[in-house]
């Protein structure tokens, strides 16, 4: 018995959600191999064998995999499955929650997603509706297929040196092909990761990069936003904080002018210090919040970025 | 070409959500029920490619109870042609759903399925994946764009940090992300003759498929609740608290 876990990388190094994945697989209490699929990936491959609690790490270098889809990645997946393996796992990142319900209907088991808890072998707890309910599942499948909710779990540490095992890839799938990424560059952290959020509404208007960046760039911060400023053409959608978006559990986070609507709480309300900026003292915000202002975030945020120096 | 739009009954995203007494399940007894946002954004999307030329005709499928029958209407509504309810008293899980569907494909034989990312009452964001695996169909998840030539979806899709574009070569299973279109707005004449037109009901036993739920739900409960914040009267009021706390590096 023995866990696969997807690897999300960039091509450099694993994804801050992967090192997070490997933690949560360690309550299997089964070796945890980590399958790390791309054109060249020597480094990210190297980097895995050196967390702790890798068994064993596989690699599998193509052309094809440079770009990879979630088709060619399931079919990989599937075939090192027969290796005595009875759990698959992979962050709730794009990458997982694109290939790992391929991997289940395809080995017809059911499969758990977004998973925030494993209590045991095939019982888990997982938010529902935006994170308003928490719903705890069994299942008795042979193979247990789950993506997990990075921001549940410390990232696993370095120490290691796990063997790495390199083996070929089945030629490419042909019904999609990659054509282009479009990332935003930013100097600041990534917003999914960074140790502080500062995240606005709608309110902000034409003045959201303006009011909000400098007390960003003073903090270290990721700038986030909610659905509201994202849809208003304030924000670029990357950034919207939500359950349908980012979900964020940063050391703080910082909630200027935002209500604090159900799906945006979703995607925050596990950060562990929360700032709220209104001038609603009804706002649902201030009810998850561990410091609120009644105030205008117009004068607040300038101020505040002003006292922190 | 045929599109196919497959859609779920959800409770109504307006709707605060309320965890049973005996944390069995969230009470939906009395609330209003809708159709899943984002398959409504699929509706209109298939209706936009209807409008542009390149669809031929949309079918609407949902799986559930008969009282699923109201989401069907609001389809028809919206314009779609025809729409087909998969009868069924026991809710299947996400594979369920995917072996339903891929049943109903075979004789429905669409060019391009079209579905919301996620439901928005178990979020579990695998029914079209699953779908696409089952069907050996190339996929695209959360769409914000579809461009169709040539027996061809261009998809730009979000992605973790930005957006991504795939080629993909049809048939094939596209979810729909929110920022793919705004659902119009559904006309009251059109909701009253949505009423008079047939539902094809099916039961979905007769399709030949296991897709009883996997999975047990043995409890739902509310989330933790955070501990009772301070309100802060001034900005150095603020500051001192986030010091406190240890929240400033």
């Amino acid at each position: 018995m023995s866990t696969l876990l997807l690897a999300d990388h960039d091509g450099h190094q694993l994804k801050k959600a992967t090192l997070q994945a490997i933690t949560a697989a360690q309550a299997f209490n089964t070796p945890v191999d980590v399958l790390v699929l791309g054109s060249d990936t020597a480094a990210v491959a190297a980097q895995a064998a050196s967390i702790a609690g890798v068994a064993r790490v596989i690699a599998v270098s193509a052309p094809h995999l440079a770009h990879l889809l979630p088709e060619d990645a399931a079919a990989i997946i599937l075939g090192q499955l027969n290796a005595g393996y009875t759990t698959v796992i992979a962050a709730h990142t794009t990458l997982g929650k694109d290939t790992l319900p391929r991997v289940a209907a395809l080995r017809d088991v059911g499969m758990a997603s977004d998973v925030i808890r494993i209590h045991a072998r095939g019982q888990y707890e997982r938010p529902i509706y935006a994170g308003n309910a928490i719903a705890t599942i069994h299942s008795d499948e042979a193979m247990q297929v789950l993506t997990i909710r990075a921001t549940s779990y410390a990232a696993a540490a370095a120490g290691n040196s796990a063997e790495i095992i390199s083996r070929s890839a089945p030629a490419a799938q042909a019904g999609s092909q990659w054509l282009a990424d479009d990332h935003k560059i930013s100097d600041r952290p990534e917003l999914a990761t960074a140790p502080v959020v500062v995240s606005g509404g709608r309110c902000l208007g034409e003045r959201f990069d303006e009011v909000l960046a400098p007390l960003a760039a003073r903090l270290g911060a990721a700038l986030g936003a909610t659905r509201a400023a994202v849809d208003a053409g304030l924000a670029p959608n990357e950034i919207q904080v939500g359950q349908t978006g980012t979900i964020v559990a940063p050391e703080l986070y910082i909630a200027a002018g935002i209500s604090g609507a159900a799906q945006h709480l979703g995607g925050m309300k596990d950060s562990k210090v929360i700032v709220a900026i209104n001038t609603d003292p009804d706002a649902p915000i201030f009810k998850v919040a561990d410091i609120g202002i009644v105030a205008d975030l117009f004068d607040v945020v300038p101020e505040l970025t002003r006292q922190l120096g | 070409m045929k599109a196919l739009v497959a859609i779920k009954r959800v409770l109504d995203y307006s709707i605060q959500v309320r965890v049973k007494p005996d944390q069995t399940d969230v009470d939906l007894a009395g609330s209003k029920m809708s159709i899943n946002p984002f398959d409504e954004v699929a509706i209109e999307e298939a209706l936009r490619l209807k409008e542009a030329g390149i669809v031929s005709e949309i079918v609407t499928v949902t799986i559930g109870a008969s009282v699923a029958q109201d989401v069907l209407r609001h389809a028809l509504a919206m314009g779609v042609d025809r729409v087909t309810l998969l009868e069924t008293d026991t809710a299947p899980d996400s594979l369920g759903v995917a072996k339903l569907l891929a049943a109903l494909v075979k004789d429905e034989q669409p060019g391009l399925i079209l579905l919301g990312k996620q439901a928005i009452d178990d979020d579990a964001a695998q029914a079209g994946a699953m779908l696409s695996a089952l069907l050996g169909w190339p996929q695209a998840s959360a769409a914000s764009k579809i461009v169709i030539a040539d027996g061809k979806a261009l998809v730009t899709r979000e992605i973790d940090g930005g957006t991504q574009t795939v080629q993909l070569t049809l048939p094939a299973v596209i979810s729909a992300d929110l920022r793919l279109n705004d659902p119009r707005f559904v006309k009251l004449p059109n909701l009253m003759m949505a009423k008079k037109k047939p539902i094809n009901t099916v039961t979905a036993n007769s399709l030949g498929v296991p897709f009883a739920a996997r999975q047990q739900q043995v409890r739902v409960s509310e989330p933790a609740q955070r501990p009772a914040g301070v309100l802060v009267k001034s900005v150095a009021e603020l500051v001192a608290a986030l010091k406190a706390k240890g929240a400033l590096q």
